[in-house]
């Protein structure tokens, strides 16, 4: 066992402390600020003292905001539906094409394997405005844009490589010789891939799911220019609240406080998986 | 009992393009009779692994056709070949227990589930693994796993059984009562069986007939006795036997009635020209220059006449003393049962019958002659 002094414990812990706030203030702040009007959120100088209210949730589930200028429709909830909506579809599509491609890339070395799986990687370097823009006129042409289809599709460069590459490492991690075993005893190659690379290889494929699917849902570029209001995700919803007559904060945080929500709520629950499935990543990428 | 049961024709292995990637095993041709054990043995990378694959079908068939029970099956896919695999990695499935490990492929035959549970304690009870049966492959020691993988093998019935490196993870004890048991079980059902190893104990202990490959070439494929006495080139001689044959470069020639065999080092042994026949006289006097092998164990030492030389090493293994003396630039390695009295230093006096010589040629390796016989 290692032994570390009283005096090294508290100094971690200190340094652990303020690591923890470093990143936890701004969802702390946001979440209390989720629960104030804009008068609140904007006296000077700023202060943990105040009245809760859940005006902003009720806005935003209503889809009525009452300001003292106007009365402003919202689809909030619309937004969210279409964020579930797309992010799910799309780590759908994305495994059924990704996770076949992943063993394929780590089992069978054919002739140009290696360019085409880093082709795929190399999605993630470009910045998405330079593909966005000239994929935005396509998509115009040929019927895409604004269409749920045309975003799904689009999100596959966001959530098609992460797991093609991460599925790829789990399944390098097992052994072939396990999967021949099965074969030889007279299983095809497909069954071999539904009863033993899959559960083997499950894990890995769930974090790399859940990975994508946080990606995906907190991906805001695509949308604000493939889509229009109707079929935005919360991401580019929130941009609604920025109005004429002033930026709504009040509502602002509580919409990302309902759309982190989800997210955070995966991510702590799978938290152990996805920090195997990212240094593995890392790793074998 | 000479009925073939696999048969490679001309097999060949590339891994990359054929003609220009790894040259892996080289046009190797076999026949394997019905219910004969044969071992595959070489060293690392010999191709014998490849092989193995290949049958398997694990590993596709660059050239050449492989015959199983009268079909080609080359080109087919495992689940097709009807083959049954020990894994030198074991691969046991890693959610089953060891039982369901063993009887996972019983469990797809039309076999009754007393059956399969008669079969998994039989072969369970020879390999000593009864006691693990409801373990999983994660919480048990190399050596259970890899008999569990031996176990998984040889519970089924199939035309050909290939183990890969069976019993490389087994204690020492273990592995000898195991290869007993294992014979028995493989003869008694009439298996054919196939079995990689580096081990040459355990080559000779399990097997009727050892191929011995070397870079891709199938060097040998003889019984254990063939392959210790009469050994077809100079690689089989030096690899086969152990403390391996000492070899030394020699030139022969004939004069008055006498062979003479000329050493490094000045040093020459002269045999009688009726010592050897006058086949063997021939075939040595046109190539001239000569590998000359003699077996450890058929050096002697002698009072009389005999090359004089001096002890460098004398090792008591426990049970053998090898001694290793100064010869013509190299060392001579000697094994006698008794414990030898020689000291570093001595001078000791030994004598090589021609009986006990083998003699090949230099430049191709090939053997010309195993003592008084003409190699064919």
């Amino acid at each position: 066992m290692e032994y570390t002094s009283p005096l090294e414990k508290t100094l971690r812990a200190i340094a652990l402390t303020l690591v923890v706030i470093f990143f936890m203030f701004p969802i702390l702040w946001i979440f209390l600020m989720s629960f104030q009007t804009n008068e609140t959120i904007l006296r000077v100088p700023p202060s943990v003292v105040f009245e809760p209210t859940l005006t902003n949730y009720q806005a935003l589930i209503t889809g009525k905001l009452e300001t003292s200028a106007a009365s402003l429709e919202i689809n909030f909830m619309r937004n969210l539906f279409n964020s579930v909506f797309l992010s799910v579809a799309s780590v759908a599509v994305a495994m059924l094409l990704g996770v076949p491609a992943a063993y394929a890339f780590a089992r069978h070395k054919f002739r140009g394997s290696e360019d085409i799986a880093f082709t795929l990687l190399s999605f993630r370097f470009a910045p998405p405005l330079l593909v966005l823009l000239p994929l935005a006129l396509y998509f115009q042409q040929i019927g895409l844009a604004d269409t749920y289809i045309g975003l799904i599709w689009v999100y596959q460069l966001i959530c098609l490589p992460l797991i093609l590459w991460i599925v790829r490492g789990y399944f390098e991690d097992i052994s072939p010789d396990i999967e021949y075993a099965y074969r030889i005893a007279g299983h095809s190659w497909f069954a071999t891939f539904r009863k033993i690379a899959l559960p083997l290889a499950g894990p890995g494929i769930a974090a790399a799911g859940l990975l994508a699917f946080i990606f995906a849902w907190n991906n805001f570029i695509f949308a604000l220019v493939l889509a229009s209001a109707d079929k935005q995700p919360v991401t580019v919803g929130a941009l609604a609240f920025i109005t004429a007559s002033g930026i709504q904060y009040g509502q602002i945080a509580a919409g990302i406080v309902l759309s982190i929500a989800p997210t955070l709520a995966l991510a702590l629950y799978a938290q152990k998986y996805l920090v195997e499935g990212l240094s593995l990543g890392a790793v074998k990428g | 009992m000479t009925e073939t049961a696999l048969s490679l024709r001309n097999v060949d292995k590339f891994y990359g393009p054929i003609g220009h990637g790894v040259h892996a095993v080289r046009d190797v041709s076999m026949d394997f009779a019905k219910g004969e054990i044969v071992a595959l043995l070489g060293s690392s990378g010999c191709g014998k692994t490849s092989t193995l694959r290949m049958i398997a079908g694990f590993e596709e068939v660059s050239r050449g056709s492989i015959m199983l029970a009268d079909r080609d099956i080359s080109r087919l896919a495992p689940a097709k070949r009807n083959v049954a695999m020990a894994f030198e990695g074991y691969s046991l499935y890693p959610p089953l227990t060891v039982r369901d490990n063993i009887s996972f492929a019983l469990k797809s035959t039309n076999l009754s589930a007393g059956d399969i549970a008669a079969r998994v304690s039989e072969i369970s009870d020879m390999l000593e693994i009864g006691d693990i049966l409801d373990r999983y492959p994660s919480s048990i020691s190399g050596g259970q796993q890899q008999r569990a993988s031996l176990g998984r093998a040889l519970v089924r019935d199939a035309d050909l059984h290939l183990l890969d490196e069976p019993m490389g993870q087994l204690e020492p004890q273990l592995r000898a009562l195991l290869r007993g048991r294992i014979k028995h079980f493989i003869k008694e059902r009439g298996l054919t069986a196939i079995l990689v190893t580096h081990d040459q104990t355990e080559a000779n202990a399990l097997a009727d007939r050892i191929a011995v490959m070397e870079d891709g070439v199938l060097q040998q494929f003889d019984s254990p006795e063939v392959l210790r006495d009469k050994p077809s080139n100079l690689f089989t001689g030096t690899f086969v036997g152990e403390p391996p044959m000492n070899v030394f470069e020699a030139e022969v020639s004939a004069e008055k009635g006498t062979i003479s065999l000329q050493f490094k080092n000045e040093m020459s042994l002269q045999y009688a020209a009726g010592s050897f026949s006058d086949e063997i006289c021939e075939a040595m006097l046109s190539r001239q220059h000569v590998m000359i092998g003699v077996r450890p164990y058929a050096v002697r030492r002698t009072d009389k006449k005999g090359i004089r030389t001096k002890v460098a090493v004398n090792q008591w293994l426990g049970d053998q003393s090898h001694i290793a003396a100064e010869f013509a630039g190299g060392m001579l390695v000697l094994v006698e049962h008794d414990r030898a009295e020689v000291k570093p230093g001595q001078e000791i006096k030994i004598d090589l019958e021609p009986s006990s010589l083998h003699i090949f040629d230099r430049a191709s390796g090939e053997a010309i002659a195993h003592g008084t016989e003409l190699a064919s």
